[in-house]
């Protein structure tokens, strides 16, 4: 399941000490490449948990389907407060939804 | 970041880091993070320390997050029950010492969590929490491993991350520690410890999984692809003893997906289909329950249904209400949100089209079933002295699920700061095994720095899991498996681990994917073993002998245990006996 970097967003947290999404991945999947910007060294490996396209500050990730699995084009993109997410999920149809999720408590 | 992964050339260029502490827990997952807060309460003052492979805040079966918890013993129920029904469910074999022990503590981490961030589900009338089914509770549990991580540093414990541990310190006999290497910064760990608990979960990736088609799709499994049976493997190396390898956690997940079902099937009702649109349960299973069949039962039953021609098969969501559709995926995206793209990415209408389900590739996970370490009741330790387990690592204790593996985290923990008051001797290592392990840990990268060749660890896993899922009764063979078959992957197990000396790594991260590999060939070796000496067939699916279809209760009602011996390097197989507290038909729920 390969994350896809939108490399013109990424700005390979130069702020941070470590890329985000290189500190959080599960599968020690996310580096940086040769020009400072996030990738995932096999896509294959990844489990899809989406832990790095959450925690993007500059939301330059998205979780992108093997085609084996599913259609093209279908998006789920998160929107992440203090304790909430907003989902967006679009279908390969075009059709629209919106979730609400509370992470934690107020 | 590129210059932090500067490799080692030599073994001389390996800086070696010791630490001391008094607790080592290994594995930062849910149970691991339980059991460092457990003992900084029981003593403050001890040094608390986890050795954690990825990180602490996103790491292990919570990284995604969770949407159930599935044993709270709610108002009116009571341990018995909850024994009753677990044992009639696992076909009536679990450690009845260990899992009552258990149930008494299974409702503290979840009130805990919910105290410290963790949203449930309230009912409205009686402000219980909501229900699932008979033991499961809703939870919004996107956040919860990232707020019980917080709680860990809160406590004031220390946590080493990226560090992949390999193996144990031992001193005459005793667990002491334990090393292992750093995955960022290539630097060897050694963790001298009082006592020590494992807590590293189960294993995934012994067997292929059936979405692997070498398009991307590798890792697409139910349990965490990251669970590699480092903690079994580094136990089996020790000599400690095991017990219950052969039950398998084989199950029924949404197909291609290979994701958890209970959310749609328990979490609304929905029934079981075949292809013809019957009931399967209730059908073909309503002399063993019906809905209410053992877990192996439904696990196997959409199995059965493809083997007999009658599949696909489903669950139907037909019936249910747009708010129920919504409600579910929005569970899920508290759990697995990419679910809820994949059911986008097939442009999938729930009302009209039902979910499919399938069987998923084999995994032994002591969470779900009971294979893992043989454990003491009175204190949570292993057989070996200093080494205590919890979690999906520990055995005995089918069906403990999320709650459970925290409960175990407490025991362990209190079992192990009790340990610690009693010792008097200080530590001392021999450093030999240092030198030793630092030559077994670092030899992939010498090989390729030095030969420039050899076998890829994708490659050796990909053949590991190939052997295993066609001669050990993996998903392509529904589960099914004899004698011939299992020592074919007897032997060529036998023949990768004496491969294991030609594996290379390119970097860190390659280094860390050939213990994974090593450590589950270790794995599925003890797991042949095991299916090997159960020569009957007592849960159809997680284990299904072709040669001896029947139960066979006057030799294997019993416990089926393994230890290696670390002097001969065999593996002995041998029984321990049931002992039953609870009272009643261990095959009934009531």
């Amino acid at each position: 399941m390969p994350p896809k970097i939108n490399l013109t967003k990424c700005d390979g947290c130069k702020a941070e000490e470590e890329p985000l999404c290189e500190q959080v991945c599960p599968g020690d999947l996310m580096t940086l490449n040769e020009d400072g910007k996030a990738m995932c060294r096999d896509a294959g490996d990844c489990w899809d948990c989406m832990c790095c396209t959450k925690i993007c500050p500059q939301g330059a990730i998205e979780t992108r389907l093997p085609y084996q699995l599913g259609y093209y084009p279908a998006k789920l993109i998160p929107r992440v407060g203090t304790n909430k997410i907003m989902w967006t999920c679009v279908d390969i149809n075009g059709k629209v939804e919106r979730f609400v999720v509370k992470t934690r408590n107020d | 970041m590129c210059a932090d992964k500067k490799l080692p050339k030599t073994i001389e260029d390996i800086e070696v880091v010791v630490h001391e502490t008094d607790f080592l827990i290994i594995g930062a997952g849910n149970a691991g993070c339980f059991a460092a807060i457990e003992a900084k309460r029981k003593n403050p003052d001890l040094k608390v320390t986890l050795l954690e492979k990825a990180h602490i805040d996103r790491s292990g079966c919570l990284a995604a997050g969770m949407d159930a918890i599935n044993t709270y013993l709610k108002k009116g129920k009571t341990i018995e029950d909850f024994i009753k029904w677990s044992r009639s469910q696992a076909g009536g074999l679990l450690r009845e010492d260990l899992a009552i022990k258990v149930a008494e503590n299974l409702n503290k981490p979840v009130e805990e969590w919910e105290e410290w961030g963790l949203p449930i589900k309230k009912d409205e009338d009686t402000e219980e929490y909501a229900n699932r089914g008979k033991w499961d509770i809703t939870i919004q549990g996107e956040s919860m491993k990232p707020i019980i991580a917080e709680k860990v540093r809160e406590y004031g414990c220390e946590v080493l991350n990226r560090v992949v541990a390999t193996n144990y310190l031992t001193k005459d006999g005793r667990v002491v520690g334990a090393m292992g290497f750093g995955v960022r910064n290539g630097k060897m760990y050694v963790v001298k410890a009082k006592a020590t608990c494992i807590a590293t979960g189960g294993a995934a990736g012994l067997y292929k999984p059936y979405t692997n088609d070498g398009s991307g799709s590798h890792h697409q499994l139910w349990y965490c692809p990251f669970n590699t049976g480092a903690g079994y493997a580094m136990g089996i190396r020790a000599g400690a003893e095991m017990t219950t390898f052969e039950m398998r956690w084989c199950a029924t997940r949404t197909k291609d997906f290979n994701g958890p079902i209970d959310t749609i099937s328990v979490g609304y009702g929905t029934p079981m289909i075949n292809a013809k649109g019957e009931k399967i349960l209730q059908k073909r299973y309503a002399d063993m329950g019906g809905d209410a069949a053992p877990r192996f039962i439904r696990a196997n039953a959409p199995m059965e249904e493809w083997m007999e021609g009658r599949g696909p098969c489903f669950v139907d969501t037909r019936e249910m209400s747009d708010e129920d559709i919504k409600q579910m995926k929005t569970d899920y995206l508290n759990e697995r949100p990419s679910y809820v793209l994949f059911l986008a990415a097939r442009g999938q209408d729930l009302k009209k089209e039902p979910i499919e389900i399938y069987g998923n590739d084999p995994y032994i996970v002591g969470g779900h079933t009971a294979s893992g370490y043989w454990l003491n009741s009175e204190d949570w330790s292993t057989t070996i002295p200093g080494l205590f387990a919890c979690g999906d690592v520990a055995g005995g204790v089918p069906n403990k699920f999320v709650g459970g593996c925290a409960a175990e985290g407490l025991l362990a923990a209190r079992g192990a700061v009790e340990y610690i008051a009693k010792l008097e001797d200080e530590i001392e290592i021999d450093e030999s095994q240092i030198e030793a392990e630092k030559e077994r840990v670092y030899a992939p990268l010498f090989r390729m720095i030095n030969e420039g060749e050899g076998i890829k660890p994708k490659e050796m896993e990909e053949r590991m899991q190939r052997l295993m899922d066609e001669y050990a009764g993996g998903v392509h063979q529904f589960f099914r498996m004899n004698e011939e078959q299992l020592q074919y992957a007897l032997k060529h197990i036998k023949i990768l681990q004496d491969q294991v000396k030609y594996l290379v790594a390119n970097d860190l991260h390659e280094l860390m994917s050939a213990h994974e590999v090593i450590d589950r060939l270790d794995v599925a070796e003890v797991l042949i073993y095991h299916l090997m000496y159960r020569k009957e067939t007592r849960w159809p699916g997680w284990q299904t002998r072709t040669d001896y279809p029947e139960k066979n209760d006057q030799e294997f009602d019993c416990f089926v245990n393994s230890r290696k011996n670390p002097e001969t390097g065999k593996i002995e197989v041998y029984t321990r006996e049931y002992k039953q507290i609870v009272p009643g038909d261990r095959l009934k729920p009531n």
